[in-house]
């Protein structure tokens, strides 16, 4: 509207700016928002001594009402801890074999398992439990040391081929090259051999010659037919599945030189219930026995 | 004011002049008495009405289900993942704001705005108790004896009652009615409805009694929003200027031909809910309401004048009536391109929102392949994909769902087989109004091309064993060549 403000009990200010004819006019504030601003600045002063505010060199203030979003955490935790209690203690007691089949436990095993599996396993087998070159994959349906729930808890709470548990599974492979028990031209006949009945690509004669080599040098462990054997950890040679690689020169670099792969023992880093807990959860991820 | 700068310089700051607003009747008065009655009805009866839906489920036709994240209104639920249907509502109500706006201006301000709406129930109050204007001028400027604590205390405590009664009713809407306000007198009630009460308590009695017209011209971003969608269009208030000026009191027994229509009674100033005066032109503090409409229709009916001194009017009206023309039609300062593209999108949307809302399947699934790792090498050659399936079951009892593939490959339809872990057969019972996470495996044959080659397209059917409805899912399968 073109009519202008007439006059009341004040003159409208203007702060003198104008832009194509439009004025900005220079309202006071109101009083009270004054009053809250001050009352603002007061609480500001307040908070600081309140609360953790003032930098010193180590560290700050802690403020008169010793609040600390660390011990609070601290204190969660610990809630969380206390109430897991009663169906920690109920894990532990159980039956191994009945943990999948208790739905209480089996959820509880899904969650926590899946939280330790994530902090402590997850490096070595991959945060999808799908394993590395030399760490095994989780996932499939073939196991080094068993894939029964009792395995697998066993495996975990003594870990394999380490120096700190007496009860570590334990086995060792020779180093047929480097300790010079084979020949190299053995080496070959008997990787033939191996991708023979892996059922891969292979030189037949190499392969008939290399199951002399085998039988007297391998199937002590690996078993006649290679199927390996679970008691040593002896890798099943006929499966479709290889830790290291199933390719003629990852074959030759194993039996020349040997593998030995190392898994902690865990029992003395977590709790029996956390121990059953992973158990359970890598047991429920399709391989479980 | 001219653009020269006063003598003296601007205060930085003021108290803020009281507002007494005078009772008036007329046309808009009683428009706003009845949407007062329509809609503080609607906010207090809505949490009591029922709505049977089984015994798994609340019976309260509108409930905002925080704790179990849900959203019930009447036959409609509406679950986290369809939130898009909340943000539909509000994106409606936006454009419905902006569409009302452009055609009738500041009306949500003048008429609907809870604001208004409860600081023109608080002004009810404080009339009722301490009188009408001059009464309540007078009230003001005297001291503080016996009279004056009697009728504040009065007016204090029942706009604390309103207050309480409208934090009452908003905590409602999020819990079982009856049963909240059983607990609420019973002192069993959750904290958090306490203190939700509390503060709503507090604001309403702040903004109603003492803030009102500041919460609009200082705490409010919606009036400096709307000036964006005005035009020359857009219906207001204006003071017939041309009409009414020069103002000047009138005398009896004398007609001085030279003065307008304005007798400079200040009814439209002493209605005035913002306190302002409605002949200083338009305002940034007016929310339209209209009383000052009634007020000087009241006064022109008592001096024989024509109504309409002050009106509801459009900028382009008023420089056609300058010039002598008649008024367009009000209809053609409503229907114009761009109300009618406000209208457009407010349809369109609501439009998609009810068709997205009856083609909602009956059956909520979603399946995602696990990245990591892509497949699983089985000992006999065999190739594994695992999935995670999200079931959800939204009837009332216990639903068994079986889980079936196709494709459009003959070779994967036939080849690739689905299991469950920790389930005998394909199907899985899933729990009345509850969400299953399942793990799914889906296998490939050794030496099958689903397994040795990139990807293999396959559709996930989920059926429920009961009604029989199945929904699909596109999904992959992941081969060695990946």
């Amino acid at each position: 509207m073109s009519k202008k403000p007439t006059a009341k009990k004040q003159e409208v200010h203007t702060t003198g700016h104008e832009w194509d004819g439009i004025e900005e006019y220079n309202n006071p504030l109101p009083r009270w928002w004054l009053w809250t601003f001050y009352a603002t600045v007061i609480w500001g002063v307040l908070y600081t001594v309140a609360y953790p505010a003032w930098p010193l060199i180590n560290g700050a203030t802690p403020g008169l009402l010793g609040h600390s979003t660390r011990a609070d955490v601290a204190a969660e935790i610990a809630e969380y801890a206390k109430a897991n209690e009663p169906i920690e203690a109920k894990l532990v007691a159980a039956d191994l074999t009945a943990i999948n089949t208790d739905e209480e436990l089996a959820n509880y095993t899904a969650n926590a398992g899946r939280a330790v599996f994530g902090t402590w396993c997850a490096q070595c087998h991959g945060a999808g439990a799908g394993g590395n070159v030399g760490y095994p994959n989780l996932l499939d349906n073939d196991w080094l040391w068993g894939g029964s729930i009792e395995d697998i808890h066993l495996t975990v709470t003594h870990g394999i081929r380490n120096t700190d548990d007496a009860d570590a599974r334990y086995s060792e492979m020779p180093a047929f090259g480097r300790d010079e028990l084979l020949e190299s031209a053995q080496i070959e006949q008997v990787v033939q051999y191996v991708r023979q009945i892996s059922g891969q690509d292979h030189d037949a004669a190499a392969a008939t010659e290399g199951a002399v080599v085998f039988v007297d040098n391998c199937a002590s462990c690996h078993m006649e037919d290679g199927t390996g054997d679970r008691m040593q950890g002896a890798p099943n040679l006929t499966d479709a599945i290889w830790l290291y690689g199933g390719d003629v020169d990852t074959l030759t670099e194993t039996v020349t030189n040997a593998r030995f792969g190392v898994m902690p023992n865990w029992n003395t880093r977590l709790s029996e219930a956390e121990i059953r807990a992973v158990a359970a959860y890598v047991h429920s991820l399709g391989g479980g026995e | 004011m001219s653009a020269t700068e006063p003598s003296e310089p601007a205060p930085l700051y003021a108290a803020r002049e009281p507002v007494f607003p005078r009772r008036v009747k007329g046309n808009f008065r009683n428009l706003k008495w009845i949407l007062m009655a329509v809609m503080l009805g609607i906010y207090y009866i809505t949490p009591w009405i029922r709505w049977d839906r089984g015994a798994a489920l609340p019976d309260q036709a509108v409930l905002i289900d925080l704790a179990n994240r849900r959203f019930f209104f009447f036959m409609i639920e509406i679950w986290p993942h369809e939130f898009y249907f909340v943000a539909g509502l509000l994106i409606m109500a936006g454009l419905g704001l902006f569409l009302f706006t452009s055609a009738m201006g500041r009306v949500w301000c003048g008429y609907a705005c809870p604001q208004t709406v409860w600081t023109d129930l608080f002004i009810l109050v404080e009339r009722w108790v301490e009188g009408d204007r001059n009464a309540r001028i007078r009230l003001l400027r005297q001291n503080w004896n016996f009279e004056k604590w009697r009728k504040r205390l009065t007016k204090w405590v029942l706009w604390l009652l309103i207050g309480a009664a409208t934090g009452g009713a908003w905590v409602f809407y999020f819990t079982d009615a009856p049963t909240l306000l059983r607990d609420l007198f019973h002192g069993a009630a959750s904290p958090i409805a306490y203190t939700t009460i509390a503060v709503m308590t507090a604001t309403t009695f702040v903004f109603g009694g003492f803030a009102r017209e500041q919460i609009c011209i200082y705490a409010c971003p919606w009036p400096r929003i709307q000036a964006a969608m005005m035009d020359e269009d857009t219906i207001t208030i204006a003071y017939r200027e041309w009409r009414g000026e020069p103002r000047g009191k009138l005398k009896r027994g004398e007609h001085d031909p030279t003065q307008g229509d304005c007798i400079d009674c200040m009814a439209c100033f002493n209605v005035c809910p913002m306190g302002i005066d409605i002949r200083d032109g338009q305002q940034m503090e007016c929310i339209t309401c209209g009383l000052c409409i009634d007020a000087c229709n009241e006064v022109m009916d008592k001096i024989g004048k024509p109504r309409g001194l002050i009106s509801y009017i459009a900028l382009k009206d008023e420089t056609r009536e300058r010039a002598g023309k008649k008024p367009v039609n009000v209809w053609k300062h409503i229907l114009r391109p761009r109300t009618l593209l406000y209208f457009t999108l407010w349809g369109g949307i609501g439009v998609a929102l009810i068709v997205a809302l009856f083609m909602r399947s009956p059956i909520d699934f979603n399946i995602t392949p696990a990245r990591d790792p892509l497949y699983v090498q089985l000992a006999d050659g065999g190739i594994r994909n695992i999935y995670t399936l999200r079931l959800r079951n939204k009837q009332g009892e216990p639903t068994e769902f079986r889980i079936t593939l196709t494709s459009d490959d003959a070779e994967a339809a036939s080849g690739l087989r689905i299991s469950l872990e920790g389930q005998q057969a394909n199907t899985v019972v899933v729990p009345p109004d509850e969400t299953l996470t399942q793990r799914l495996y889906i296998e490939a044959p050794a030496g099958t091309k689903m397994a040795t080659e990139d990807r293999t397209a396959l559709r996930l059917w989920v059926e429920d064993m009961n009604s029989t409805d199945r929904v699909s899912e596109d999904t992959v399968f992941n081969g060695k060549a990946n």
